[in-house]
Parts: structure tokens; C-alpha cells; sequence
């Protein structure tokens, strides 16, 4: 059964049934929107259940002839890091519907269009996780910009085109980057026997190091713009400050991961000489992220583009996890992307509901929400602990194994990483006193709070946060056996406790 | 007689052509001189057909004598269509296209 | 060792109690209170039954583990979630219930008239669960999670009155501050776990025999870190003061009798580092004895109940962590002062409760005044908690603390003699401000504001209070009567034998009973004999007004970390705008600008651009002409 296929078709199916639905039925394209979602979730669900843990090969591969003459395949698979980062876009894709179930009022276009736009946005997203041929990753990779740049350009809220324009010119920018080191590597491999862009045969190309090294260059900026790394992250802030709270959720908690994946799957595994020579440039760049992030973070106003900046912190410490070449760092860096996805999505959707009731995201607005809304200030506090990964919360794990990755091998980049989790204090603690403590400022006494949606909406997200901070094994299991691989693929193993204890 | 003297002669039409693409205002003769430079290509085309003895270039004058008809029934209908609602069929008058 | 399956209700109890109060919401108003209490009692009965079956047990026997589950497990990194309870942690467990139960009866009638009191007992149930997991953890990393949860707790319980901005500060002063030591514990973990493959107690002890002296210091100094930022030493001492915004049980049990004190159980807990790191070890004594100082001379200035109690409380953990610190003979010591420390403060600061409930919250000693006739039992509780830290014989604090004065006189050298003068000191100092708070509260002229109406507490609240002060009472007597802790704890710690005396027990009690004596009379001759003023004096020397600002902490705090950070902070997002966002802004611009410059070749001339076209043209054939020539 070709279960990747299916999962893509899904989603487009639910697009085809809203376009024939009349425009005027917005109740009925929501909730077809939102079955849609759930079907396809309980589906990867499904799947997941079926995936073989101990495996490192591929698992649910599919390969079909797509333009013969150029050696191009539509070919999809997944390994277990790509199978929870498509586990996590497709739970928070209902996640994000129920969410924002009137987001999509006021927009340029209808609230039937918005909807389409989220199922082609979510079929891709699988799209670009599952995918092993380079070229039909470059063409998924590419076209989710088109749906992303609608929904914040139509969507969202102050200067959305400019900041539409300047997230899609951004992402373009890194993408042609990557299409020239694609059309390289095919070029290449013409001459090495047969043209293809099948991942597996591009990475046993022999090049020399000065072409590895660009071509790594020409696929890392692209992913660094997407994840963002600093010094690239500036267009992130405006995207997240114009976009709505469920795009926000998707560009950063999916879209952004596309760019960490990326530096595995491709870099990593096209380019593994390349790798080791930009790996220390890239972890000074990292820890630069971590810190750089957090202190901007803890520097802003408004409440959207905080949580962006907290962001580009969290993706500094992922960045670090992948190229610390450690296991634990690979594998914290795996689990911190899922982790990220939720926690995320819990800090921007809770912040979207506070904005849409005050009708501002400045954070001073706010004020002694703890005793009008109680629910939805827990709601912020809870998904502020776990971006500050307080142990308990799933972030703590991931994070935690991220530096004791790092410190195995990089002892400074990880001493200078762990001080992020000071500032993470700062960052979640100012907002929180400013927005829910305190006494009530003019304007908030009568702000509602959540509903019956929301608490449903983001009832799974919290369950998740909390359930995989005590118990983690589930993807833990699933991640390792792809960590050891692709660690020891790279030549590397974890360093010996230098005691020589056990 | 030798072949480069129709080449020459081809080349001439060209220039022909060419400067009065470039000095004349009406469109009308704009378009006719157009027609030049397609036919002393043509003829470049049929010359070099002689000389190689093949057929190509003879091929290749046929269809551009088709392109060139397609050519003038869109072009004309264009110039109608300006001088119309301009009343000119001058070219520098139609320069809209700069703002 | 021994497993267990019983262990796991220690925490599963309270934590259960925490989290069907806080989703019950309001629906569990009426019972909340009752039921967290019942739980955090049913907890202490568990414990107490974990106690009879270890003492009937050999010594080698006593610790148990429960294995619960595999926490994280990548490559060579795999934690278990598991608990172990040893001697060591059955100390703590049946402080951390037994005070915590008490409490718990005492802030039924102390809450009774805040609308959030079923929140209240959420977040001191969350605490119970999250500091038992701190001392019932068998890794570093599990203790990690206790010793954050108790950060959360303690951030939640502090907070708890957050409509007021100054309590909201204070909780968040108190949650940073503790990360920063909570980074040190971090570090711990990572040098251990880089230098010996494990995190578990008993896999860095087993092997930290064979590690290097310079990771061993650097694990001992990141453990110290992390031990100051929770038990309120120097450097990190400045959060405990503002900590007093939380209500009064919640200084009381979080502030002054346990979760602080978690600093001392980590050093402990580690003993099999510290002695292997002597340099590690000498910065503990050294953080100890300045910070027992430091809170000392705050205690002597404050006219806030609670901070003057506050600032007791950390001197006496500068007595325990320099206890700690003295090594094998030092950390049963350090444990005793702990527990007894427990019972008298936790006793102080619930009649600091019943003083500020009968006085409209008043906090503010200069207000008080003669109240010892209208709170007889409150005066008698806190009068004994008094007495026991000022270490009367035969009070607590006289066994606990004189055992600490002597082994620091006696562990040799320059150092001994220092580090005695320094506890004795302390001790006359302690003396003094106690005394002061005493006069100032109970005896003497009243000062009352005009609405005041004191009266006694019902025996809700001073039932706990009378049980904590029987503890005050012989809780010294019993755990040194025959050295029953030193012998209960023994197995744990190596015993290098016995030093060289350079004081008798009986001229260090002496020596100390006379700085005690000292220092009261001090206090008597001051606060007694003459007025007090209820409003504090202005023209007071520069000392006191450098003691009344904590000795210029957060001056300091704010000088050196937080305005740089601030200025920090507002450069980089002004640079971030400006120069990293400039930049790309810069390139749009270029491209727009090159974009306009070129416009002015598109003149809409149809014949110009045909002539463009056609030099383009003869220019690239002259061009191919060229280059194929």
C-alpha cells in the first residue's frame, strides 16, 4: 500500500471537495477543512504504527518514473526522522484548523480559498519530508512558498505584503542557491554513470573538495534561510509578526524544520566531507543563534515577534545538536524538532487568541490576564515552560540531550549554549508577568476566556508537551536507530567518557 | 554568376530594412521594412540552400513566409486597431509602455 | 540494593493531589484544601512505614530503588526514571512530609479567607511531589527535574499574589537566579557525564576513584553553583528576601525549611566528589562562611519580620553548607542542624504568620510591640523556636550548631581557627538579631496602627505551630543523644577517622554560650531599655543603612548584570533592525535603485528599441567575429 501517496492525496482530495462547496457555507468548508485534517492525521497514525523501528533503511518506499529522459523519479520514503517530523505536521494541522477556526474571516480572499491553501500547504508538507529524489524535493520545497506567501499576504494583519514579499524573495533567494548545486550534482552524475537525482545514488558521487564545499554552501544557505540561522532569521520576525497565529504555527513549526531536515538529509548525506570542513563556521553560528535570539527575544514588544525570536534561538540549539556529531546531539536535535513543532504551536495560538480578544499583540497591552482569563493564562504560562524547557516538559529532553551532545565534543559551544537557558527565563518570564500578572490594565476586563474550541484545540498540544517530558521513549525509539546510522555513516563515534569509567 | 552575389544583395536588403525599422515613424512603413529584412533573409536562406545543395534552407524560407503572414495579419490588425482609437499611425506616439 | 514498589507514592500523592486541584478548578473549592492535606499526611505515613522497614533492616540493606521506567535512552546517554531512598534521603522525605503536612493544617485556617486557596494547596502539593523527587532521584538528571519543579513551585507559591507587581518581580527574581544555578547543575552533568559515561549517584561514585582531579573540582564547583542558587548563598542570595511576597507557609516550609536546604542535600549527596576535590571543598566552607556572615549582618538591620527571618534562614545555611563543606565529620552535622533547622524556623515563621494574622498583615516590627499578652501560645512556640536557634542547652539549635562550631574549629590549621571565629561570630550575631526580633514583637510598649486587633490564632494554625516547637524542643536532644544521625548516616560517607581536637566540646559550648550571651545583652541594653521608634530612624550610621539595603546586593546585581544586560539587550535590537536587517534591506534597495537608473534606457519608443536590438546585435557578431579570428 503506498501510505506516503495516500497521505499526500488525502489532503488534496479535502481541497477539491472545498472548492466545489458554495463560498457562502463557511461552517460546512471549516468543517470539511477540519475532517480532512483529521483524516489524514489518523492515517499517519496508522502508518507510524506499521514503521519498523530497528530498520535504517527506507521505509514505505515508492518510486515511480516521472520524466524518464531526465533520470527523474517520484520517489518517497522515510526513515524514522522523517516520519515524526511528518507525525508532527500532521497533528498540527487539525491542531491549527480547530485553532483558528475564525482566522480566516477578513481576509483578501474567501474563507473557502484559506482552507485550500492549508490542505495544498499540508499535502506538500509530507511531500517534503517523504521525498528521496532532490529534484522533486526542490519542486515540493519551492511551491510550498506559494501557498505560505497567500496565506500570510492575505491573511494576515499590518504590512502582510511587504512582509509576504520579503519571506518569499528570502526563501526564493536560498532556493535557486540550491537549485544550482542540484543541476551541478546532476550534471555530475551524467558523467559517473547515468544522470539521476535519486538521493541515494547522488551521495556516492566522487567529487573534489572544492566542489563539495560549494555545493554544500549552495544547499546550506538555502536550509539556513529556512531554519533560520543567524545571521539569515530577519525575515522571520516580520512573517511571524504579520502572519495569523496558524500560519505563524505552520511557517515556524514546520516549514522551518524543512531547513534542519534539510541539513541532515541532503547535507549531511550529499556532502559528508563538506560537512566536517563548515562544521565548526556552523556551530559558532549556532551558539551565536542561541544567544543572539534569546536576547532579541527578550528586547521585544510585541508578543509575535518575540515568539519568532524565541524561535531562532530554539533552531540555533537543533543546528548545534545536528553538526555536534554526537549521537545524543542528533538525536536531541530529532526529538527538539518534533518538541519545537508543539511548543511552538502552543505559544503562538494561545498569544494569537490573547491578541485577537485585545485587539493589539504590544505586549504592555496586556496586564493581570491570570485573573480574568485563568484558563488561557495557564494555557500561555504552560507553553511558555516548555520554551523554556523546564524539566517535565518535553523540550527539557531534547534540549538536555542536545547539549550533553555538544559537551562530549564541543565543550564551549555547549557552556556557551547552556547560558540560553538563562535568557529562556528572562524570555518567558517578562512576557508572562507583563501579559498575566499584575494589576488589570484598562481594556482587558472583559476579555473572554477560551472557549470550548480552543480548549479542545489545544488540549492535544499540551497532552503531548507533557506526556513525551515523562515518557519520550516512543520517538526516542524511532529516532535512535537513525542517529547511530547516519553518525556512524559520517565516520564518527561517540566520544569515550575520558575517565575511561563505563 | 556567383552564389555571394545574392548574399550580398540579401545583406543590402537587410540594412535596408534595418535603417528603416529604425528612422521611419509611420507604422505602416516600420511594418513594410520589417517585411524587407524577413525576405533578405529568405533569400539568404535560398542562397545557402544553392550553395549546399540541400533543401533546408528552402524549408526554412517556406516557413518563414508562413511566419511572416501570421505576421502581418496580427501586425496589421494592431496598426488598425491603434490608428483607430488614436488616429495616428505613428509609432512614437504609442509609447506607453515607458511608465 | 533492595527494590521497592512503594516508593513511588511518596510523590505519585501529592502530584496527584496538585493535578486533580488545578483541572477540578473551581469545582474542587470546597474540598481542595482537604484533600491535599489528607494527601501530603498519606504521604508522610508512607514514608514513616519506609522508615520502620529500613531500621529493621542491616545497615548495608537500607537503601531501596524502584526502577519505574526508561526515561531517555540515546547511545551511551540512558537515564531511568528511578527512585532510591536511602538514610540520607529518608531524612529529607519525613522533613519535607511531616513539615509539609503540618504546614498544610495550618494554611487550611491561614488561606481560609483567599478566594484561591484550592490553587494554593495545588502548587504546595506540586511542591511536596517535585522536592520528594529531588531527594528520592537516584541520577543527577532526575534530581534535575526535582530541582527545577521546586523552582516552578517556588515560583508559583511566591507569586502566588501576582496582582501586586512587586510580588510578581519577586517571583520572577527568584526563578531567574535559581536558573543560574540551575545552569551550574547542568554543567555538573555534562562534565560527569563527559568525563564518566554515567550520571547516576552510584556510578559517579563508583567511579570518581578513578577520574581526574581537575574534573572532579570542576563537577564540585558547577554542584556548588547549582547549591547557591537554590539555598540563597553567596552570590545568589539576593532572591531569598524578595521571596518573602509568597504567602507566610510558604516561607515557612519552601524558605526556610526545605527547598532551600536543597542545596546542603546536594553537597551532601555528593560527598564522594567534594572529597576528592579539595579545592571544590574549600569553596564550599568559604561560600558557607561568608553567606552565614552576610545574613547575618542583613538580619541585624531589617524591621520586616519576614526578612529578618529570611535573612537568619540563609545564615543558617551558610552554617550547613560550611558544615558540608568540612568533609566526612562535617556532613552528618550539616544533615542535624538541617533537620532541627527545619523545626525552629519552620516554627518562627508560622508565628510570624500568626503575629501578621492577628495584626492586619502588618509586617513592619516597629508596629508591633506587646503582644505577648495577646498571643500567649504564639509567643510561647516562637519563644522556644528562639531559644533553640540561638542554641540554649538543651534546646536544638544547642546541639546542631555547637557540633558545627567545633568541627570547624577543629578541622585544622589557619583554616579551623578562621572558619571557628567566623561560626562563633555568627552565632553572637544570630544572637542579637533574634533577641531584637523578640523584643521588638512580643515586649516592650505597643506601636500598633490604630485598626490593629490582635488576638490568638485559632488552633488550626497553632496546633502546627506547637508540634514544630516540641520539635524545637528535643529534636537535637534525640538525633545526638548516642549519635544516633552520625551512626544512622554513616554508611554513606567515608570516614577518614578522627582529628586532632584543638577545642573541647566543652569550651566551644562555652565560647559560643558567651558570644550568645553577648549578643542578647547587646540586643537588651538597645531595644529594650529604651523607646523604640515605629517609624525605623533615619540618622543611623552608614552600616545600618548598608545592612538595611541587603548589603547592597541588588544595587550590586543591578549595576553589574542587569543594566549592562538592558543596554545590551536595546543595542542589539536597535543593530538587528539597523545592520543585519539593513543589509538585506540594502540589497533590495540596490536592486530598485539599479532597477530605476536602467528605467531611463526603456524610453517607449518602439524605433529606439529596434535600434538598441540591432546595435546589440552587430555588436556580439562583431564580438564572436572577433574572438573565433
Amino acid at each position: 500500500m503506498n501510505w506516503l501517496t495516500l497521505l499526500m492525496v488525502l489532503p488534496l482530495i479535502g481541497s477539491v471537495a472545498l472548492a466545489v462547496l458554495p463560498k457562502e457555507n463557511e461552517k460546512l468548508v471549516k468543517q470539511v477543512a477540519l475532517a480532512s485534517t483529521l483524516v489524514v492525521m489518523g492515517a499517519t497514525i496508522a502508518m507510524a504504527v506499521g514503521f519498523q523501528r530497528d530498520n535504517i533503511e527506507l521505509q514505505f518506499v515508492e518510486k515511480y518514473a516521472w520524466i524518464p529522459s531526465f533520470g527523474i523519479n517520484y520517489a518517497l520514503g522515510v526513515d524514522g526522522l522523517a516520519l515524526v517530523l511528518i507525525l508532527m505536521s500532521t497533528i498540527l494541522a487539525p491542531v491549527v484548523v480547530l485553532a483558528g477556526w475564525n482566522e480566516s474571516q477578513g481576509g483578501r480572499w474567501s474563507v473557502k480559498t484559506f482552507y485550500i491553501l492549508i490542505l495544498v500547504l499540508e499535502t506538500m508538507m509530507i511531500g517534503v519530508f517523504a521525498a528521496t529524489d532532490v529534484f522533486l524535493f526542490y519542486v515540493i520545497f519551492e511551491a510550498m512558498l506559494i501557498p505560505v506567501y497567500f496565506l500570510i499576504g492575505g491573511y494576515g494583519s499590518g504590512e502582510r505584503s511587504a512582509a509576504a514579499v520579503k519571506f518569499l524573495i528570502y526563501s526564493l533567494f536560498g532556493g535557486l542557491m540550491m537549485l544550482a548545486s542540484i543541476i551541478a550534482l546532476y550534471v555530475m552524475s551524467g558523467a559517473q554513470g547515468g544522470h539521476t537525482f535519486d538521493l541515494a545514488a547522488l551521495s556516492q558521487l566522487q567529487m573534489s573538495s572544492m566542489t563539495q564545499n560549494l555545493l554544500f554552501l549552495g544547499f546550506f544557505i538555502a536550509f539556513a534561510i529556512k531554519a533560520p540561522l543567524w545571521p539569515l532569521h530577519t525575515w522571520l520576525p516580520d512573517a511571524a509578526e504579520s502572519a495569523t497565529p496558524g500560519t505563524s504555527v505552520l511557517l515556524l513549526g514546520v516549514l522551518d524544520k524543512v531547513g534542519t531536515f534539510g541539513m541532515i538529509r541532503y547535507c549531511l548525506t550529499l556532502f559528508p566531507d563538506a560537512s566536517k570542513t563548515f562544521t565548526p563556521v556552523i556551530l559558532v553560528l549556532a551558539v551565536i543563534s542561541i544567544i543572539y535570539g534569546a536576547i532579541l527575544a527578550i528586547g521585544q514588544r510585541d508578543l509575535k515577534r518575540l515568539i519568532a525570536f524565541t524561535s531562532i534561538s530554539h533552531f540555533g540549539f537543533i543546528t548545534l545538536g545536528i553538526f555536534a556529531m554526537t549521537s545524543q546531539g542528533y538525536s536531541g536535535a530529532a526529538l527538539y524538532m518534533f518538541n519545537h513543532g508543539f511548543s511552538t504551536a502552543a505559544l503562538f495560538l494561545v498569544g494569537g487568541w490573547m491578541i485577537s480578544r485585545r485587539g493589539s499583540s504590544t505586549i504592555s497591552d496586556f496586564g493581570g490576564l491570570q485573573r480574568i482569563t485563568p484558563v488561557m493564562a495557564w494555557m500561555f504560562f504552560l507553553a511558555g515552560m516548555s520554551s523554556l524547557a523546564l524539566p517535565g516538559m518535553s523540550s527539557f529532553v531534547s534540549e538536555f540531550l542536545v547539549l550533553v551532545g555538544t559537551f562530549t565534543r564541543y565543550p564551549v559551544h555547549a557552556v556557551i549554549a547552556t547560558f540560553g537557558i538563562v535568557l529562556a527565563a528572562l524570555y518567558i518570564l517578562i512576557p508572562v508577568q507583563k501579559a498575566l500578572h499584575g494589576p488589570t490594565t484598562p481594556g482587558n476586563e472583559n476579555l473572554s476566556d477560551l472557549n470550548l474550541r480552543e480548549k479542545i484545540a489545544i488540549a492535544p498540544v499540551m497532552a503531548i508537551i507533557i506526556v513525551l517530558g515523562f515518557y519520550p521513549a516512543p520517538l526516542l525509539n524511532v529516532i535512535n536507530p537513525a542517529a547511530t546510522h547516519v553518525i556512524a555513516q559520517l565516520g564518527f563515534s561517540d566520544p569515550a567518557p575520558t575517565s575511561g569509567g563505563k | 554568376m556567383n552564389a555571394a552575389n545574392y548574399l550580398y544583395l540579401s545583406a543590402l536588403l537587410f540594412t535596408i530594412g534595418a535603417v528603416g525599422v529604425v528612422v521611419r515613424r509611420n507604422a505602416i512603413v516600420v511594418f513594410m521594412c520589417i517585411e524587407l529584412m524577413l525576405n533578405a533573409a529568405n533569400l539568404s536562406f535560398v542562397t545557402f540552400s544553392r550553395i549546399n545543395g540541400d533543401l533546408n534552407g528552402q524549408v526554412i524560407a517556406f516557413f518563414t513566409m508562413v511566419v511572416a503572414a501570421c505576421e502581418v495579419v496580427v501586425g496589421l490588425a494592431i496598426i488598425v486597431t491603434i490608428y483607430r482609437s488614436r488616429r495616428s499611425a505613428s509609432i512614437d506616439d504609442a509609447s506607453l509602455l515607458k511608465r | 540494593m533492595m527494590t521497592s514498589t512503594s516508593l513511588v507514592y511518596l510523590i505519585a500523592l501529592p502530584l496527584a493531589g496538585s493535578a486533580i486541584l488545578l483541572l477540578a478548578g473551581r469545582r474542587s473549592d470546597k474540598w481542595g484544601h482537604l484533600l491535599a492535606t489528607a494527601l501530603s499526611a498519606s504521604s508522610f505515613f508512607v514514608g514513616l512505614y519506609q522508615l520502620s522497614l529500613m531500621v529493621g533492616r542491616t545497615n548495608s540493606d537500607r537503601p531501596v530503588t524502584q526502577k519505574l521506567f526508561e526515561w531517555i535512552s540515546v547511545g551511551t546517554f540512558k537515564i531511568d526514571a528511578s527512585l532510591m531512598l536511602d538514610q540520607l534521603s529518608i531524612c529529607f522525605v519525613l522533613l519535607i512530609t511531616g513539615v509539609g503536612t503540618l504546614i498544610h493544617i495550618y494554611s487550611i485556617s491561614y488561606m481560609s479567607h483567599d478566594p484561591d486557596r484550592r490553587r494554593f494547596f495545588a502548587f504546595l502539593n506540586l511542591f511536596i511531589a517535585a522536592m520528594l523527587l529531588l531527594v528520592l532521584g537516584d541520577s543527577y538528571l532526575n534530581l534535575y527535574v526535582g530541582w527545577e519543579g521546586v523552582g516552578l513551585a517556588s515560583y508559583l507559591l511566591i507569586g502566588f499574589w501576582n496582582q501586586k507587581p512587586a510580588y510578581a518581580t519577586a517571583s520572577k527574581k527568584a526563578f531567574v537566579m535559581n536558573r543560574i544555578g540551575d545552569m551550574g547543575l547542568s554543567f555538573a552533568i555534562m562534565i560527569a557525564f563527559a568525563t564518566m559515561g554515567t550520571v547516576s549517584f552510584s556510578g559517579v561514585k563508583e567511579a570518581a576513584g578513578h577520574t581526574s582531579t581537575a574534573a572532579l573540582t570542576g563537577i564540585g564547583i558547577m554542584l556548588l553553583v547549582a547549591a547557591t542558587g537554590k539555598s540563597a548563598q553567596f552570590p545568589l542570595q539576593a532572591w531569598l528576601g524578595d521571596a518573602m511576597a509568597g504567602p507566610t507557609p510558604v516561607s515557612a516550609l519552601i524558605h526556610a525549611a526545605t527547598m532551600v536546604t536543597a542545596g546542603v542535600y546536594l553537597i551532601t549527596r555528593s560527598n564522594f566528589i567534594f572529597d576528592a576535590a579539595p579545592t571544590a571543598q574549600l569553596l564550599v566552607v568559604i561560600v558557607g562562611a561568608i553567606t552565614l556572615m552576610f545574613g547575618a549582618l542583613i538580619g541585624t538591620a531589617k524591621d520586616d519580620i519576614k526578612k529578618a527571618l529570611a535573612a537568619s534562614t540563609m545564615s543558617q545555611i551558610g552554617y550547613m553548607i560550611l558544615g558540608a563543606g568540612l568533609g566526612p565529620v562535617g556532613y552528618a552535622f550539616a544533615i542535624m542542624h538541617l533537620l532541627t533547622h527545619g523545626f525552629f524556623k519552620a516554627g518562627m515563621f508560622l508565628g510570624a504568620g500568626s503575629v501578621m494574622h492577628g495584626m492586619n498583615d502588618e509586617v513592619n516590627m516597629r508596629k508591633y510591640g506587646a503582644l505577648r499578652k495577646f498571643m500567649p501560645i504564639t509567643f510561647a512556640t516562637f519563644g522556644l523556636g528562639y531559644l533553640a536557634i540561638l542554641g540554649v542547652p538543651p534546646f536544638a539549635g544547642f546541639y546542631s550548631k555547637d557540633m558545627i562550631i567545633e568541627t570547624a574549629f577543629n578541622s585544622g590549621g589557619a583554616k579551623g581557627i578562621i572558619l571557628g571565629c567566623v561560626t562563633l561570630l555568627g552565632a553572637g550575631i544570630t544572637a542579637f538579631y533574634m533577641t531584637r526580633v523578640m523584643i521588638l514583637t512580643f515586649t516592650g510598649k505597643s506601636r500598633w496602627d490604630e485598626e490593629a486587633h490582635p488576638h490568638e490564632s485559632p488552633w488550626l494554625m497553632w496546633l502546627p505551630m506547637a508540634i514544630l516547637a516540641i520539635g524545637s524542643v528535643t529534636s537535637g536532644y534525640l538525633l545526638s543523644h548516642g549519635d544516633t544521625l552520625v551512626n544512622w548516616l554513616s554508611p554513606l560517607f567515608v570516614n577518614h577517622g578522627e582529628r586532632a581536637e584543638l577545642l573541647s566540646p566543652v569550651v566551644v559550648s562555652g565560647l559560643a554560650l558567651a558570644m550568645v550571651a553577648i549578643g542578647v545583652a547587646i540586643a537588651f541594653v538597645k531595644y529594650s531599655r529604651n523607646e523604640v521608634a515605629a517609624v525605623a530612624p533615619t540618622d543611623v550610621s552608614i552600616f545600618t543603612t548598608i545592612a538595611r539595603q541587603d548589603l547592597l546586593q541588588d544595587r550590586f546585581n543591578e549595576a553589574v548584570f542587569m543594566q549592562p544586560g538592558q543596554a545590551l539587550t536595546a543595542v542589539l535590537v536597535k543593530t538587528d533592525e539597523a545592520v543585519i536587517d539593513g543589509a538585506v534591506r540594502g540589497v533590495g534597495r540596490i536592486a530598485l535603485g539599479s532597477g530605476s537608473a536602467l528605467r531611463g534606457i526603456q524610453t517607449g519608443f518602439v524605433r529606439s528599441y529596434a535600434a538598441l536590438i540591432l546595435i546589440g546585435a552587430v555588436a556580439l557578431i562583431a564580438a564572436i567575429w572577433v574572438v573565433t579570428q
